[in-house]
């Protein structure tokens, strides 16, 4: 199908898989930033992901199916563009693009490292066992996710792989939350700039906001 | 002034190429920067050297044959400017200029800086076009068309093919060039009902003659020297959106 | 001899319906068996091409460029004509024709006029059925404006970039024909030469300019759409490229160049600067709606920043000279009467070569907005080039060389004297008589491509036995790539110490001075002399470095130059016979006592077509006389 296949299907789908992913992540951030509420908030929420039980899984497939999409044809096009290009000029010079959109596979693919990594820290939770909310006492009879997170920030090595990571999403996001409305036909030319003040205001906010949580730990200011 | 350039050379297609550096002493504030390759080549003719061969024709900004990326720029740092239009009163006594061919795949080079662009040819040939015949068309004034998608669709014919977009796009994409007539024909109604099959047609084009693909880096935009504005992809992009609707009215695509 | 223009007679209003039903056909299903070669993919070339190739017709297409859409058609500005009359003030098919005639000076063939002015309006519905973007007003409609010559508003316009809307169409239309496969593009081919079997056109040799190969094609036909020649004055506002070379390898096959001294010399392009210049820049004649052309009326002024010039201090020369057209007086007169200005050193700027083209009071008038909107294009071009702002300070222009009026002598039918070659476009003589109004060119080129030769080639074809009997394989096609690939050696061989373009700018510097806007006896004759000169020093002292067989564009120019050098003589000798001033050719003998042209009709209203004798020779003349049965031959008066 065309859509799979052609230059502006593939981008379409770009735009959208993107879209819901900001979808998921801006639900994961709501979610998260309950942490500082503390304890009894961010277990509470954690409780109420659990039971949803089934509907877990199905929000997993999904997940996975979109990050297959935006993953695959982003490389994808990536290879393609750069099969694309002849050899480099003498002196490159560009005049408005930015570091982050000429970055977009490589944050991207940061992001994918960090998606596993992050995985097997909260959700498999192999990596540090000792603190892992499976091991760790329960609270009122449920999982004790603050303090998994808490004394995961702690540790420097970990906060600082988090920080690194939700740089590189806030530079995915700087030229993502934009891009996408010139992609799906909504820019008219001078708006577009509108819409990338906007795009790039709020990929601080994501930013900002994510990266609170680690750095407010790791200053033991959340404890 | 005088100037030192350092200019493109390669013999041939398959040979390998690389900046050789030339002194442009004495050079007029009020020559154009072909005028000013003239007299350089004047001097490598006299020395019995082979002279730069580069693309040029009408030398007032309309034709689109040159094609020369001037310091990094396609057409130069001047905005809204072919090379040919480009004077050298925009440059300053003792500057190096690099002078260098469109750089693109789909852009095999020739010789020095002149490269083969048949490939925008080919998107053209997938569907930049009304199918009328000729004669048998209605009269001019039986469709009014508001001025506002007259200017509209003039905007984007204004295109003239040069292939500075493509030179200055990070990915190699033809996409300003594309989005230009599938934009131009499907604002006026005379280029509706041939609409979804020209956008997938030309888009489809694009992709097999090897340009790269749109990631929105506006490049284009900025090196195009007739301010051809990446409104026009967005409207591909519509468009292209659109014709993937089905209807049982429409073309097939 | 006499030659014959074989237009229809009778009634002028029904001569090109009678004439088209008169005409053979060729049948559907065999237009296949036909191969028609077209050179050049101009307004002209490009609409045949995709006419016929619509027509079933295999349709071969060669262009210097490395692509169709660049043909030099595209440089024009302002706009086209047609006799649409929808401003509804009192224009008409036959005003059109009687303004083309007038316009024309009274030297171009009824008939071809009339048919010209008749599919005029077919051409506007044609190019808005293929998406071209004309101006439009509020309402929606197509939008009009006024050019030099005519009391009406009939040209149609897309911003200052008519020539390359309509070319692009025709582009379109030719591309839809190349994916059909109904036409088979070669770009990057310089046609060096056509090749006449038993007296008939079948083919043509080209140069690769890629690779330098000798190439032959064969056709049924051959259509000659390759523009025009004032490149013969170095510098023009043609393209770099633009040549005598296919029209002029043609008349050296024994093709007649008709009237090639009538070129038109445009009044409003930006004045010489430097001695580097390579060309000249044109903006369109459409400024002259609202600009107002003056210079000091005392030259005393001349260093004076124009601003500083008071009103009752400047002489508004065409106002004053043509108070009914003023500033939209045709383009020989206001060219005439700018050198005029200049030879009596009232000239202002660079060397004195140049007048002021005002538009305070436009802009007083309906705002700079609005002139913006209307010219802003230009005025941008004009200050890239010259570092002054348009809007406040007047424009400095000066005429340049622009287009030629003359080209191959063709019939009613296109074809020329060489059955089988016919001529389009600029490249033939017909319709421009001596002197072409503004926004006809456009015009003529798709009148004669997409309306014209799609039907009057057909009688041609649908006569010969055996199409396709002659291929590439017949004696000739090898014994003309034989000769093209020897010039291409001798020039190549001669290693002497001038570049072209130097001899170029020689050549060009005679032409100009003797044979440009002003023409004497003393001066032709003073051309004679030096033509020949010239292209003896040529043949013996140009450098033309490189090899055959690559891109070589030093070797391009210099076979350009080669036909030029001989070309040029042919034009002189044209100039020198027309004894009477008439349009674009002027010479300073036969002219009012004002100082307007005066034409010699008794003796000169005829058609010069000249036959080529041999480079250094003589050429003969053959004459077509002309017949005015419609409009009466009247002294052009734009009082």
């Amino acid at each position: 199908m065309n859509l799979f296949t052609s230059t502006v299907g593939r981008k379409i789908l770009m735009a959208v898989t993107g879209l819901l992913l900001i979808g998921f992540i801006t639900v994961h951030l709501l979610g998260n930033l309950s942490i500082f509420w503390g304890a009894d908030a961010i277990n509470a929420y954690a409780k109420h992901l659990h039971d949803l039980g089934l509907l877990v899984w199905v929000f997993r497939l999904v997940m996975l199916c979109l990050f297959a999409i935006h993953i695959t044809f982003g490389v994808q096009l990536y290879l393609e563009n750069r099969a694309a290009n002849s050899e480099d000029y003498a002196i490159q010079k560009t005049l408005v693009t930015t570091f982050s959109a000429k970055t977009m596979v490589f944050t991207g693919l940061i992001i994918l490292a960090f998606l596993l990594y992050h995985l097997l820290h909260f959700t498999v939770q192999v990596t540090n066992p000792a603190i892992s909310a499976t091991n760790l006492p329960l609270v009122d009879g449920h999982l004790d996710v603050f303090s998994m997170v808490v004394l995961s920030f702690q540790k420097v090595f970990i906060a600082v792989i988090y920080i690194v990571a939700l740089i590189a999403l806030f530079l995915h996001l700087s030229h993502g939350l934009q891009s996408w409305v010139q992609t799906l036909g909504w820019s008219t030319g001078p708006s577009q700039d509108k819409v990338t003040a906007v795009g790039k205001i709020l990929a601080i906010v994501y930013g900002l906001a994510y990266i609170a949580i680690p750095l407010f730990i790791l200053a033991r200011i959340v404890k | 002034m005088n100037l030192t350039l350092h200019v493109w050379r390669q013999k041939g297609p398959q040979d390998k190429g690389k900046l050789v550096t030339y002194p442009a002493p004495n050079v007029d504030s009020d020559m154009s920067f072909l005028e000013m390759l003239d007299e350089i080549n004047d001097e490598l003719i006299r020395k019995g050297e082979d002279p730069i061969a580069f693309d040029h024709d009408c030398r007032e900004g309309i034709c689109g044959m040159c094609s020369q990326v001037v310091n990094g720029r396609p057409h130069g740092h001047q905005e809204r400017t072919t090379v040919c239009q480009l004077h050298m009163r925009q440059f300053n006594d003792g500057d190096e200029i690099f002078v260098e061919p469109w750089r693109a795949k789909a852009f095999p080079i020739q010789k020095d800086l002149i490269v083969d662009r048949s490939s925008m040819d080919v998107i053209m040939q997938a569907g930049g076009y009304v199918s009328c015949h000729t004669g048998g068309v209605p009269d001019g004034n039986t469709f009014p068309i508001p001025k506002k998608v007259a200017d509209y669709a003039m905007d984007a014919a204004e295109c003239i093919g040069c292939g500075a977009c493509i030179a200055a796009c990070p990915n190699s994409s033809a996409m300003l060039f594309t989005s230009a007539k599938v934009a131009q024909l499907a604002a006026l109604p005379q280029g509706k009902p041939e609409a979804r099959k020209r956008v997938q047609a030309m888009t489809k084009a694009l992709l097999d003659e090897g340009f790269g693909n749109c990631t929105n880096h506006y490049e284009c935009e900025a090196a195009c020297p007739k301010g051809i504005s990446v409104k026009f992809i967005a409207k591909l992009n519509r468009e292209y959106l659109k014709s993937m609707i089905p209807s049982s009215t429409a073309e097939p695509v | 001899m006499i030659l014959d223009g074989k237009a229809p007679t009778g009634p002028i209003e029904t001569s090109w319906d009678r004439h088209r039903f008169d005409m053979k056909l060729v049948n559907p299903s065999n237009k296949r068996k036909y191969k028609i070669l077209v050179v050049g993919t101009g307004l002209a070339g490009g609409a045949a091409a995709a006419s016929l190739g619509e027509l079933g017709y295999n349709v071969e297409a060669f262009c210097y460029q490395d692509s169709p859409r660049r043909a030099h058609s595209i440089g024009a500005q302002g706009g086209i004509n047609a006799a649409k009359n929808y401003p509804s003030d009192g224009d008409s098919i036959y005003r059109l024709f009687y303004d083309t005639v007038k316009g024309g000076d009274f030297r171009s063939r009824e008939a071809d006029v009339w048919r010209l002015a008749q599919v005029s309006n077919n051409i506007i519905d044609q190019c808005v059925a293929q998406g071209v973007p004309f101006a439009r007003d509020y309402a929606g409609y197509l939008d009009n404006r006024s050019f030099g010559g005519a009391q009406v508003s009939r040209t149609f316009y897309a911003r200052g970039q008519t020539g390359q809307q309509l070319l692009l169409g025709a582009y379109s239309a030719l591309s839809r024909q190349i994916k059909n496969g109904s036409v088979k593009m070669f770009a990057r081919r310089e046609m060096l030469d056509l090749v006449v079997v038993d007296g008939v056109a079948k083919g043509i040799t080209c140069r690769n300019l890629l690779t330098g190969e000798i190439e032959s094609y064969w056709g049924d036909a051959v259509i000659l759409a390759s523009g025009g020649y004032v490149n013969v004055f170095y510098l023009s506002t043609n393209a770099m490229g633009s040549s005598v070379t296919a029209i002029w390898k043609a008349t050296k096959k024994g093709a007649y160049m008709a009237n090639p001294c009538y070129t038109q010399i445009h009044p409003t392009c930006i004045p010489v600067h430097g001695t580097h210049q390579s060309k000249l820049t044109l903006m369109s004649e459409s400024l002259r709606n609202d600009g107002r052309i003056w210079v000091p009326k005392d030259a005393a002024n001349c260093e004076k920043h124009p601003n500083d010039i008071p009103d009752e201090d400047r002489d508004y020369y065409l106002e004053r000279k043509y108070p009914s057209f003023g500033n939209l007086a045709p383009r020989d007169i206001s060219s005439r009467s700018a050198k005029e200005a200049c030879d009596d050193g009232r000239g202002v700027g660079d060397g004195k070569r140049g007048v002021y083209l005002d538009f305070a009071a436009a802009i007083k008038r309906v705002g700079q907005k609005t002139i913006e909107e209307r010219y802003g294009n230009l005025f941008e071009m004009y200050e890239k080039i010259t570092d002054e702002n348009g809007y406040e300070r007047p424009m400095r222009i000066y005429p340049a060389p622009h287009y030629n009026m003359g080209g191959l002598w063709v019939d009613y039918e296109c074809q020329s004297n060489i059955p089988g070659l016919f001529v389009l476009g600029e490249a033939n003589f017909s319709v421009h008589g001596a002197n072409r109004l503004g926004a006809s060119a456009l015009m003529q080129g798709l009148a004669d491509g997409y309306f014209v030769i799609p039907y009057t080639i057909a009688p041609y074809l649908a006569s010969l036995k055996n199409p396709g009997a002659v291929k590439e394989d017949h004696p000739e096609f090898k014994k003309s790539a034989e000769e093209v690939e020897a010039q291409m050696d001798r020039l190549l061989s001669i290693k002497g110490k001038k570049t072209v373009m130097d001899i170029h700018r020689e050549l060009g510097h005679v032409m100009w001075e003797n044979v440009g806007m002003a023409r004497s006896k003393e001066s032709l004759e003073e051309a004679l002399k030096r033509i020949p000169e010239i292209r003896d020093e040529f043949w013996n002292n140009v450098n033309v470095p490189g090899e055959s067989k690559s891109i070589n564009q030093q070797l391009e120019n210099a076979w350009r130059l080669a036909d030029f050098l001989e070309f040029a003589e042919m034009m002189t000798y044209d100039a020198l016979n027309r004894e009477e001033s008439c349009g674009g050719h002027f010479r300073v003998e036969h002219q009012t006592d004002e100082g307007e042209a005066m034409r010699d009709d008794e003796n000169f209203t005829y058609v010069a077509a000249w036959e080529f004798k041999g480079v250094g020779n003589k050429p003969e003349l053959h004459k077509e006389p002309l017949k005015f049965e419609n409009i009466k031959l009247a002294v052009r008066s734009y009082k």
